[in-house]
């Protein structure tokens, strides 16, 4: 049973601003329904006594202090930056 | 035709911590762009993110003042966007569990009185970097050190109905977020940022109609303004027979308009999703209550207190508590022995004129309680003329001092010595006769006059009334 359809595949690509051709997409739209069918094994199983969680660990919780340490250097900071321009990442324009 | 306007403001605040939500990098404002930054907060692959104590303690101190429910269990969600100010690409927020919910404000405006503002929710998530145009016109430029830092948003419920209220509002939500000591509040520094969503109806019917989304709103008084530009247009639009389209318009101050930003074509797609990489927080009775107990007296119980133990009137008092370091100085000042009323005016007279001619905060300022009690004293007790005062104001305002002793070394002691006053005031009647001719024809403007030559002669200082009574009796007997 198919889950996925050409236009969700195409959606999706668009949320992460990939750019698909015809034929990978009609590729794409078997593989990602493959890939829910396999996840959908898991209804097999009965979850109605288990509850839902966000995190695979029995932990919560989890703090920290409120306590400043030092941040990276701003040129080790730029290092991966495309392109940058006194001191700040440049990057094409963005207008609103 | 008549119409009913629905408006829902959402509000950001950052949160006064030393450290940023999920990282350590320092969240001080105004440092060298990219200086306070970090793999967690630059999204680098790998990281562990892990929340600040601090900033829990105080969107829950938040969230308690604004009467909200706290969620006993709660947990951060990914939103997931492409922006360059977001190197992750997903903010870390909350979806479905937010910190608070069922809140409220209660404002009051003069076209609707008293009225409680309901607030949806309230949520903790991460500030974002800041955008700035490159010269060249055709890139932007980034810095992080604004990404991660704590952010309470605020919701409110459709219930405010008018630009005036939307107003209210958020001098009320600021007012306790100040009060409260979480959030600086600046909106020129960004650390208060305000969106609001209207949309008009015809009186009477139930369904909503289409809202538009304003942006650029960066001080309370643009809020309102734009909400007014917004509904006169949205009327004039369904009025002709067109329609609202759901649009994001931004406010042009300088046009004093909103001005077509963008369409919305369909809900945007944000694919909220558990966070991964952090655990549920549970918020039990003890931890509630000790951030409970942290609270301070806030704006409408103080104004309560202003009114019955100070005897100031409503409006007196409600203009002093709006700002917390004004609420407080006048306190201090009454308490250093001042008289509550003089120094109600002085503050929201000479003070505030000054703070605002000149862009300050009262802590930025020379001027003490003690020495503005100082000030208010000599003036009831008539040793310096209120004119006289002004200018002593000024210079506790810029230097500081003791009031007292800047009036003995400059020698602005009031005149108050009738012998010799009437000394100068015969003379300035020998030298006037006219003027004296011209009041005893009716002219009431030559005993003015008349003073205002004493007051020239003697600087400022004479005793008015005391000038005022000599000259009229000078004149009676010539």
């Amino acid at each position: 049973m198919a889950h996925i359809s050409k236009e969700d595949v195409e959606h999706v690509a668009h949320l992460a601003r990939l750019s698909v051709s015809d034929e990978d997409l009609e590729k794409l739209t078997e593989e990602l329904d493959a890939i829910i069918g396999f996840a959908e094994q898991l209804d097999e199983l009965d979850t109605t006594d288990v509850e839902p969680t966000s995190h695979v660990l029995d932990i919560h919780n989890v703090l920290r202090e409120d306590t400043i340490q030092p941040s990276l250097d701003r040129e080790e900071a730029l290092k991966n930056a495309p392109d940058q321009k006194d001191g700040q990442v440049k990057v094409p324009s963005v207008l609103e | 035709m008549n119409f009913e306007t629905i408006i829902g403001l959402e509000v950001h605040a950052e949160l006064k911590t030393n450290t940023k939500i999920f990282c350590n990098c320092s969240t001080e404002f105004g440092a060298p762009p990219n200086t306070h930054t970090c793999p967690v907060c630059l999204g680098h692959p790998g990281v562990l993110p892990v929340l600040n104590e601090q900033a829990v303690n105080y969107a829950m101190k938040a969230a308690l003042a604004l009467n909200c429910d706290i969620a006993a269990e709660t947990k951060f969600d990914r939103k997931n966007y492409f922006y360059p100010d977001n190197p992750k690409a997903y903010q870390i927020s909350q979806f479905d569990q937010p910190i608070g919910e069922n809140g409220w404000i209660d404002i009051e405006t003069e076209e609707n009185g008293p009225k409680r503002i309901g607030i949806t929710r309230i949520h903790m998530e991460e500030d974002a970097g800041k955008l700035t145009h490159d010269e060249d016109g055709g890139h932007s430029l980034v810095d992080f050190n604004r990404v991660g830092t704590p952010l309470i948003e605020i919701v409110s419920e459709p219930d405010i109905t008018t630009p005036e209220e939307g107003y209210a509002y958020l001098e009320k939500l600021k007012a306790i977020l100040q009060y409260t000591d979480v959030s600086d509040c600046k909106m020129e520094e960004g650390s208060l940022r305000c969106d609001a969503n209207i949309s008009i109806r015809p009186a009477g019917q139930e369904e909503f109609g289409t809202k538009t989304e304003l942006k650029n709103l960066n001080s309370f008084t643009n809020v309102q303004k734009g909400l007014a530009f917004e509904e006169e247009r949205q009327e004039k639009e369904l009025l002709a027979g067109g329609e609202v389209l759901q649009e994001t318009r931004r406010w042009d101050d300088a046009k004093k308009e909103t001005i077509l930003m963008r369409i919305k074509e369909g809900s945007d797609d944000y694919r909220y999703f558990p966070e991964p990489d952090l655990v549920t927080y549970y918020i039990d009775e003890n931890w509630k209550s000790r951030i409970g107990a942290l609270i301070p007296e806030l704006p409408d119980a103080r104004k309560k207190r202003y009114i019955e133990d100070f005897g100031l009137s409503e409006y007196d008092a409600s203009v002093l508590v709006q700002s917390k370091a004004i609420a407080d100085f006048f306190q201090e000042t009454v308490d250093a022995g001042a008289d509550s009323k003089l120094t109600a005016n002085w503050l929201m007279g000479e003070v505030s004129g000054y703070l605002n001619n000149n862009d300050m905060d009262i802590e930025e300022t020379a001027l003490t309680p003690q020495s503005l009690a100082k000030l208010i004293e000599l003036i009831e007790k008539g040793t310096i003329s209120s004119k006289i005062a002004k200018q002593v104001f000024a210079d506790v305002m810029e230097q500081g001092g003791d009031p007292e002793q800047i009036v003995k070394d400059k020698g602005l002691m009031q005149i108050s010595d009738e012998g010799e006053l009437k000394q100068v005031v015969d003379g300035i009647l020998d030298n006037n006769p006219q003027s004296i001719e011209d009041y005893k024809n009716g002219k009431d403007k030559a005993l003015g006059f008349l003073v205002g030559q004493v007051m020239k002669e003697t600087k400022g200082k004479a005793n008015p009334q005391m000038v005022n009574s000599l000259i009229l009796e000078g004149m009676e007997q010539r």
